[in-house]
């Protein structure tokens, strides 16, 4: 049976392929009729072939509790997600102007704190986060920026409108994904891109995060020794880490890798020690250096905060850029882009709330039943509640909660994450997406020709985290003609 | 700059998939040799576990060494020495040494990985455990040739063929031991049954050569009927072909010259090429060569401990 999109049913979400039963939206017509054009057995081979591809390739992600086999392939819907150049154009520009604002911020936080001084937000928010480094105080990174490598988390509501749904400084992940996506996807739809569309290449990217990266090194050289410092094999994010430095061609090291000898770093190599410039660490602050942080680190470096606030390396993202990735850091950015930039937001946030203002608490209080909940100083879910599927029980728990420590909480309505079309054993069916763009900024900013797209596998489901069954496609921007 | 960690596992990668290439070399010569030889004779599969030096492991899980037992021991179970075991210990070292190696031998290697893992089962019956050993041999010269075609003759490049020459140099001295040590004997000493030894010594030799695609190069290079002194001077000693002991320590000398702090290392190769050189195979064919088998293995155990000291030691 061939695909029908007069059957295909997003139901009352905003689908970013079909506007109404047997209609496609412009950018994604000629998908739609491509996709009608081929038989239910082609279309399940093409899947086929993409599943070896990926297992040809290697493309694999880590699960912590799958004892024995730390390495799976990668969860891929065929499909490609499409959005138009002049849509991207503009978001790309927001999420560039975002970054830079935020960069600015952290570096006030860390200088002058001027956006205290003005009131903008109290004080108290920023020294309480759980991602404040006072080790950094009266630090200027080259062009005073923090957080060289960004990943933001949109969606698109039911509007269809890109929203900002969180601000990732810390050590983002996905973009090898994105990377491989495509190539998987010329493997399988090689006439697509011939024939049919004009997508925007992705490929530039680790050559755009090579040059972000030497342009902060602090020696000037011609090339200076740039490397991808990783956690190691067990890391879920290993095939990244591995990846961007073969596509770089730097060196992929490890904590035992380095060493630090007069507040300078060196590598160790079989002609022996090598000094090290720029360093792109792929793990968290409080594990970089055991001398300045947590002291049982083995996967750090002793000496190598000290070389980085001397100036002797360079360190991507720098110590303490998180300051500005929490959840209540969050409901402020519009203002600080206005602060800075005296700008106005080009991507919106989701609407939030903040508890600590008495008014937005009465209104979360109320309607605790239809809002998602998220603590300040947590990541990845953690502590969070979901209104619409919480019991009353656990609803007068979180009110308790909230009106205990108002500080702590912000609350956002469930967002009605937009649906894309993906292949199932049988027919085709709508499936929650989010999307990962990548931001790259020291002199100049980049923003990657779409992102990762991550997909709730599961019907109905706004899961898309690749380790509770998510996955991923490619996604197209393409020009209009 | 190569890493010392680097360096290390691109040692054992290439060692490792060299390894995995003899062992389906020995596995594919022995079944072939087991339905030449006539029945009565003593040897049997058995002699396929002295060689790769796992009798300990094997006597722990079986009774017999039979023919199903062996093949599934070295082909596929999960006890660290299996086909299987040490393909997945290179692929694990070549995930870890993406960002040097060439992306296509990665996937060679992950491929050839799969292809065992989901042929083993079936491969307790003869023909389709030709097939597959045909395949795994074909597939570790494609990955070589791979490497050699795309790789720069830089530092890592080095590690590779140290790693494959040192493994290559060391397992033709176990395929040596095959012939001389282990099995004349047994063939001849079925007391029930003699056996004349002669017609299948011939057949014996043959063999072997083939094992290491050697029986051409040998037959250009030696123009009489094969016999024991032949061809184990010919593995051993001959320094023009690519499996020969003598020629793969040839070529740790030349890599070796164009690393840094070699030395310490270099002595020891030469030391190690000097005996297998000078050693008169006539004599020690008569007496002593299983001994000075084993010298020349501590020897080649001597080389690694040099190179790991050298170069991959100081990052610990």
């Amino acid at each position: 049976m061939r695909v029908n999109w007069k059957t295909y049913n997003p139901g009352n979400f905003f689908d970013e392929i079909i506007s109404s039963p047997g209609y496609a939206r412009k950018p994604a017509r000629r998908l739609a009729s491509y996709l009608h054009s081929l038989t239910h057995e082609k279309l399940q081979e093409k899947k086929t072939a993409a599943a070896l591809a990926i297992k040809t390739m290697g493309i694999s992600f880590t699960v912590y509790s799958d004892a024995g086999n730390i390495d799976r392939e990668w969860p891929f819907d065929i499909i490609p997600r499409v959005i138009a150049e002049k849509e991207w154009n503009r978001t790309s520009k927001g999420l560039k102007q975002r970054l830079r604002a935020l960069n600015l911020f952290i570096n006030d936080i860390y200088n002058k704190q001027q956006v205290f001084k003005d009131k903008l937000l109290p004080k108290e928010l920023i020294l309480n986060s759980g991602n404040f480094r006072e080790q950094c105080l009266g630090v200027q990174p080259k062009y005073k920026v923090w957080a060289h490598i960004c990943g933001t988390d949109l969606v698109k509501d039911k509007d269809g409108k890109f929203y900002v749904l969180e601000d990732n400084l810390r050590v983002p992940s996905g973009v090898s994904y994105m990377l491989e996506n495509r190539r998987v996807t010329k493997r399988v739809f090689p006439e697509l891109f011939e024939d049919s569309y004009d997508v925007r290449p992705v490929t530039e990217y680790p050559a755009q995060l090579l040059e972000t990266l030497n342009s902060i090194s602090p020696r000037r050289l011609k090339s200076p020794e740039v490397v991808v410092l990783t956690p190691g094999i067990f890391n879920s994010a290993y095939f990244e880490h591995s990846y961007l430095a073969q596509r770089m061609g730097a060196e992929l090291v490890e904590g035992g890798d380095l060493v630090v000898e007069r507040e300078k770093v060196y590598m160790r190599t079989v002609a022996g020690l090598s000094q090290v410039d720029v360093i792109y660490r792929r793990i968290d602050d409080l594990f970089l250096d055991p001398s300045v942080f947590h002291k049982g680190s083995v996967l750090g470096v002793s000496g190598l905060f000290n070389a980085w606030l001397k100036g002797n390396v360079a360190l991507a993202n720098a110590p303490g850029a998180g300051v500005a990735d929490d959840k209540v850091i969050y409901t402020y950015v519009p203002q600080i882009i206005k602060y800075y930039l005296d700008e106005d937001p080009i991507i919106p946030n989701v609407q939030s709330y903040l508890c600590v203002d008495p008014k937005q608490r009465q209104h979360v209080l109320q309607n605790l039943d239809k809002l998602v909940v998220k603590p300040a100083n947590e990541s990845g879910g953690y502590g969070m509640l979901i209104g619409p599927q919480a019991s009353k029980k656990q609803l007068a728990d979180f009110a308790a909660r909230i009106k205990a420590n108002p500080r702590n909480y912000m609350a956002q309505p469930l967002i009605a994450l937009s649906t894309v079309p993906v292949l199932g054993d049988h027919k085709v069916e709508p499936r929650h997406v989010d999307l990962r763009p990548f931001v790259l900024q020291a002199k100049d900013s980049y923003v990657t020709a779409g992102g990762l797209t991550r997909v709730a596998m599961v019907k109905g489901s706004y899961v898309v985290n690749s380790s509770q069954g998510g996955g991923s496609k490619d996604t197209w921007i393409i020009g209009d003609d | 700059m190569l890493l010392s960690r680097v360096a290390e596992r691109v040692y054992w990668q290439a060692r490792y998939l060299e390894r995995v290439e003899n062992m389906a070399r020995l596995l594919e010569v022995f079944s072939t040799l087991m339905l030449d030889l006539p029945p009565g004779t003593k040897l049997g599969w058995r002699t396929l576990v002295q060689i790769t030096g796992s009798e300990i492991a094997f006597d722990g899980r079986y009774k017999q060494p039979t023919e199903r037992n062996v093949i599934q021991f070295l082909l596929f179970e999960n006890n660290g020495m299996s086909i299987l075991d040490i393909l997945s210990l290179a692929r694990e070292n070549a995930r870890t040494t993406r960002e040097i190696m060439p992306t296509e031998a990665f996937e060679e290697i992950n491929n050839l990985y799969f292809y065992v893992r989901d042929r083993a089962a079936k491969t307790l019956t003869r023909g389709e455990r030709h097939k597959m050993l045909d395949e795994v041999i074909a597939a570790c010269q494609q990955i070589w040739g791979m490497l050699a075609g795309t790789m720069s003759r830089d530092e890592a490049y080095s590690f590779v063929r140290l790693g494959r020459g040192l493994e290559r140099a060391d397992m033709t001295t176990r395929i040596v031991d095959v012939g001389s040590g282990n099995m004349l004997p047994s063939l001849s000493s079925t007391e029930a049954q003699p056996v004349r030894v002669e017609p299948y010594e011939n057949i014996l030799w043959m063999n072997i050569l083939r094992s290491q695609s050697a029986y051409q190069m040998y037959r250009q290079h030696v123009r009489n009927r094969i016999s024991a002194v032949d061809v184990v001077k010919f593995l051993l000693q001959n320094n023009e072909f690519p499996r020969a002991t003598a020629h793969n320590l040839t070529t740790l000398s030349k890599v070796l010259a164009r690393l840094p702090n070699n030395t310490g290392v270099a002595r020891q190769v030469n030391k190690t090429r000097q005996m297998v050189q000078r050693a008169n195979v006539n004599r020690l064919l008569k007496r002593g060569l299983l001994r000075y088998i084993d010298k020349l293995q501590i020897e080649m155990a001597a080389i690694h401990q040099k190179i790991a000291e050298t170069w991959f030691l100081p990052y610990k």
